[in-house]
């Protein structure tokens, strides 16, 4: 059945942010994980220090998945899937949550083209520092999942909204405004 | 004989653990070359004697995809097979790349079971 308005969108992405995550962080890095309370949330990633790692999706539905954490948990989950130690956000940090967002927002894009038609993802951006704050121009409520995983919080958002709602002048479907002061 | 095997991925993540995954394997396996995406991967191509090519298919500059037709027009490079391992999942994707002539799809995440066993099938 057609996915049609946005309490039925909240529905099935709080669904396919679960899986999707749970499923990327258990194969890849071995790590069990919680879902927590689910919610509609206005703003993107943050206010954070840390790392978010974001991920444009286009087509018929456009907007954007962001997986983000503290420091700590980065370091965690590079750890994990590079088999190293990191004990501070450096390039291999960076490489990995971008990778993280990559499979997990993929695997949720994937899995609702059944519904929603042929989706495309962009490259990951990855913003790391202190008090990090994003914006979305778009006027659609993010789904915000909060994982428990090894101690930690990982937080697992996407914002998407049927194209035509686009204004046609606008290049991409959503414009963050990321706001970094390190 | 050893085969000598590329990696395209614009991850240096996802190039380490495939490296990591391809030292595990009991088939014999020369050197690992490493490409970011389709364009770095042919410049490798021209300059090393590749058996197999393990690719990425969402990269910049040149998707895998891309890489695929290029490999595909080149008579020097289109029976060098290739292995998609790719979070796209979507039908038309996995079918083009198999028109393209991909030879095998894995999805991320994968497992090192996962990509030990097709290694195993391509290359014993």
């Amino acid at each position: 059945m057609p996915i049609t308005n946005s309490e039925e969108m909240h529905r099935k992405l709080v669904q396919e942010i679960c899986a999707a995550t749970q499923n990327v962080l258990s194969t890849m890095m071995g790590l069990a994980s919680e879902p927590g309370q689910p919610a509609a949330d206005s703003n993107g990633p943050g206010p954070l220090d840390g790392v978010s790692a974001m991920v444009g999706i286009v087509g018929p539905w456009a907007g954007t998945g962001a997986v983000s954490c503290d420091e700590k948990m980065a370091c965690r989950l590079a750890g994990a899937m590079l088999m190293s130690e990191y004990t501070e956000v450096d390039d291999d940090v960076v490489d990995a949550m971008g990778e993280v967002a990559n499979m997990i927002i993929g695997n949720i894009k994937t899995n609702l083209e059944e519904e929603l038609g042929p989706l495309a993802l962009g490259v990951p951006t990855v913003t790391f520092g202190k008090n990090i704050t994003t914006r979305s121009s778009a006027k659609h409520r993010w789904t915000l999942v909060p994982f428990t995983c090894e101690g930690s919080q990982l937080f697992v958002q996407v914002l998407l909204m049927e194209s035509v709602e686009l204004s046609p002048a606008r290049s991409a479907p959503v414009r963050t405004l990321v706001e970094a002061g390190v | 004989m050893a085969v000598d095997i590329l990696i395209v991925d614009d991850s240096a993540a996802i190039r380490k653990i495939l490296q990591r995954v391809l030292l595990q394997t009991e088939v014999p396996i020369g050197k690992i070359v490493e490409a970011g995406d389709g364009v770095e991967a042919l410049a490798a191509l021209k300059i090393n004697k590749i058996g197999l090519i393990l690719s990425d298919i969402n990269m910049p500059n040149m998707d895998g995809l891309q890489l695929l037709s290029e490999l595909k027009s080149s008579p020097e490079h289109r029976n060098v097979p290739v292995l998609m391992i790719t979070t796209e999942g979507a039908q038309a994707k996995v079918l083009e790349a198999v028109n393209l002539g991909a030879i095998g799809y894995v999805r991320k995440p994968f497992t090192a079971d996962q990509i030990k066993e097709k290694l195993v099938g391509l290359l014993s």
